[in-house]
């Protein structure tokens, strides 16, 4: 990582008629970092997104990518940009091979350089054996897969991911992260939105955690959780009829708690110590659990809700 | 670097992070046009077999149908439209027909389809390409299309004795921009919809009057004056006219210069609007 800026955001902001999708964010990205925006759903993540990967116009505040004004370097930007969306938007009519060639052409790259490219490209995300065959009948995570070799194919200086391992299965999320684990570890940007805390705790050096369009916590993963929450966590599950009652005993035994329509969550620095002092207090849960505090907890304790509803 | 064996990873400028190989020069807005051409060329590739046949069979039952059936009637009980046989009376208003459906149809579904089911064109905006690139791109290779749909019906008709001239070629450019007065306008409300139904209502509603009340069947003139200024407004009547023209070698005189400026101000008009509502579905 080095100390050049690659993202400069004040007081940035995007609206759609009376409503606010991003209030006036602050963000800073430099180069080689691998960078997060957390929250949930319609917390204005991909509208920044949008902002910065030059296809939306920025209602208020300043932006600068690469040292450019999005407003009017839109296409010198997006040339140095690799972008994954949400949705794959890859052409289901032609086959892998052809939507790599066809996106690179869209960079200006000669066809020798896209076919050799695409050929590297096609290595790295496990897809060489369905060059071939169209898109249309791929399963979800080579389709994801094929989309961020596609966004690799102008060898971009910032690839932007929105949500990237949304509606995948556990095993094709982890082929995933192990594949942008690699391109970080060649020093690739990465700018990520996620509501996953596990993603964000795998793959984000730095992250911003957004709710309702603002930014309300900023840092690592490790330092949001040893600013926002407890080292440890213990989940306590009782029967579902006194699921109320057991809360102000407990609470007399703990610094926090958090009240989940299933359980309740205690946090403290010594999870162990806590359940056994629960013990002591005549709190008898059907199930108890010690664990460690992760981004969620963060999440929870400032919004007071789950980032997965 | 600990990349496990068998795993390519793409090589990275250590101190920059971009990834290697090639500067990407700026682009020419020819060079980015004649990409976005290129996609849609390699799709028209991988489905013109499809298009094909219909391109070959839909002249011959319109010859069939109108020049030899219902023709073989007019010319027996009327003489032919003005002492011209049915056949070349009918012949080239088809013509101009077919390419206005054509270019109709291949600016709603397929339009439609890059904008909200696959969402290729957000991801082409994703480039340095913008939304001129992008519906010149299209609108090209959907040109070429009609110029090879126009040319195979020509060729076809032709060959049972539709057109009295040579002139008739002229109804390959005369097809490409009355097909173009349709699929233009029809980008900007492909851009502009949330759901297909509305091409099944434009189809009924607006696409066969329009086909009946062009000039394209019978002469304007059999309608009732208060009827005819529907045709003057479609774009469907100025290219029959033209096309019925060029097919007997016929110089339409200053009216040619109008019935191309309607085309062509079609054109235009549907362009500015295609543009702003990709802009606004695209690019909010």
């Amino acid at each position: 990582m080095t100390d050049e800026v690659l993202l400069r955001a004040r007081g940035l902001t995007k609206t759609f008629g009376d409503f606010i999708a991003v209030d006036g964010i602050d963000v800073e990205v430099r180069r080689g970092e691998a960078f997060g925006f957390l929250g949930p759903n319609g917390a204005g993540k991909s509208s920044t997104m949008r902002m910065v990967g030059c296809v939306s116009p920025v209602s208020g505040g300043e932006l600068s990518i690469l040292g450019l004004d999005p407003a009017t370097d839109g296409p010198a930007i997006r040339a140095r940009l690799g972008v994954c969306p949400q949705q794959d938007m890859l052409d289901e009519d032609l086959s892998v091979e052809e939507n790599l060639w066809v996106y690179g052409r869209f960079f200006g790259l000669s066809r020798r350089e896209v076919r050799a490219r695409a050929d590297e490209l096609l290595e790295f995300a496990q897809l060489t054996e369905r060059r071939r065959d169209r898109v249309e009948p791929l399963s979800g995570g080579m389709k994801r897969r094929l989309t961020i070799a596609r966004a690799l194919i102008n060898n971009p200086e910032v690839l932007l991911l929105d949500e990237p391992t949304t509606g995948l299965d556990p095993q094709a999320r982890h082929v995933l992260w192990d594949r942008l684990y690699r391109l970080k570890r060649q020093g690739v940007t990465l700018i990520i939105t996620t509501h996953y805390m596990d993603e964000a705790e795998q793959l984000c050096d730095r992250l911003v955690v957004m709710d309702h369009g603002r930014i309300v916590a900023e840092g690592s993963p490790r330092e949001l959780i040893d600013a926002y929450s407890t080292r440890e966590v213990v989940e306590l599950r009782f029967e579902v009829d006194d699921r109320d009652h057991p809360v102000d005993a407990v609470r007399s035994v703990a610094d926090r708690v958090e009240q989940l329509p299933d359980r309740l969550l205690v946090y403290t620095a010594d999870g162990d110590e806590t359940l056994a002092r629960l013990h002591e207090s005549g709190v008898r849960p059907l199930s108890a659990l010690v664990r460690r505090s992760t981004l969620e907890d963060v999440f929870l304790h400032l919004t007071g809700r789950s980032l997965i509803d | 670097m600990g990349a496990a064996p068998g795993v390519t990873v793409p090589a990275a400028d250590r101190a920059t992070g971009r990834l290697l190989a090639g500067p990407r020069p700026p682009m020419a807005r020819g060079e980015r046009v004649l990409a976005a051409m290129e996609h849609h060329l390699r799709v028209y590739r991988r489905t013109w077999r499809g298009s094909i046949i219909s391109r070959f069979l839909s002249p011959l039952f319109f010859l069939a149908a109108m020049g030899l059936g219902l023709g073989s009637l007019v010319d027996s009980s009327a003489g032919g439209v003005g002492g011209q046989p049915y056949l070349q009376f009918v012949v080239p208003g088809i013509v101009a027909y077919q390419a206005a459906l054509l270019g109709f149809g291949d600016a709603t579904y397929p339009v439609l389809g890059y904008i909200k089911w696959n969402r290729m064109y957000s991801a082409t905006l994703s480039t340095p390409l913008g939304v001129t690139e992008v519906l010149l791109g299209h609108l090209t290779v959907l040109g070429a299309n009609l110029v090879v749909a126009t040319t195979i019906f020509l060729a076809i008709a032709a060959v049972f004795g539709s057109f009295a001239s040579w002139w008739v070629l002229l109804a390959v450019p005369v097809g490409l921009l009355t097909g173009l007065a349709f699929a233009v306008p029809t980008f900007a409300i492909s851009a502009s919809i949330r759901t297909d139904n509305v091409f099944g209502i434009l189809y009924r509603f607006v696409l066969t009057p329009v086909l009946l009340f062009s000039g394209t069947f019978f002469p304007l003139e059999q309608l009732p004056l208060w009827i005819r200024p529907l045709a003057w407004v479609t774009p469907l009547w100025h290219g029959v006219v033209l096309t019925r023209h060029a097919a007997v070698g016929q110089w339409p005189g200053w009216m040619g210069l109008v019935h191309l400026g309607v085309l062509v101000a079609v054109i235009a008009l549907g362009w500015v609007l295609a543009h702003r509502a990709f802009t606004r579905r695209l690019l909010s």
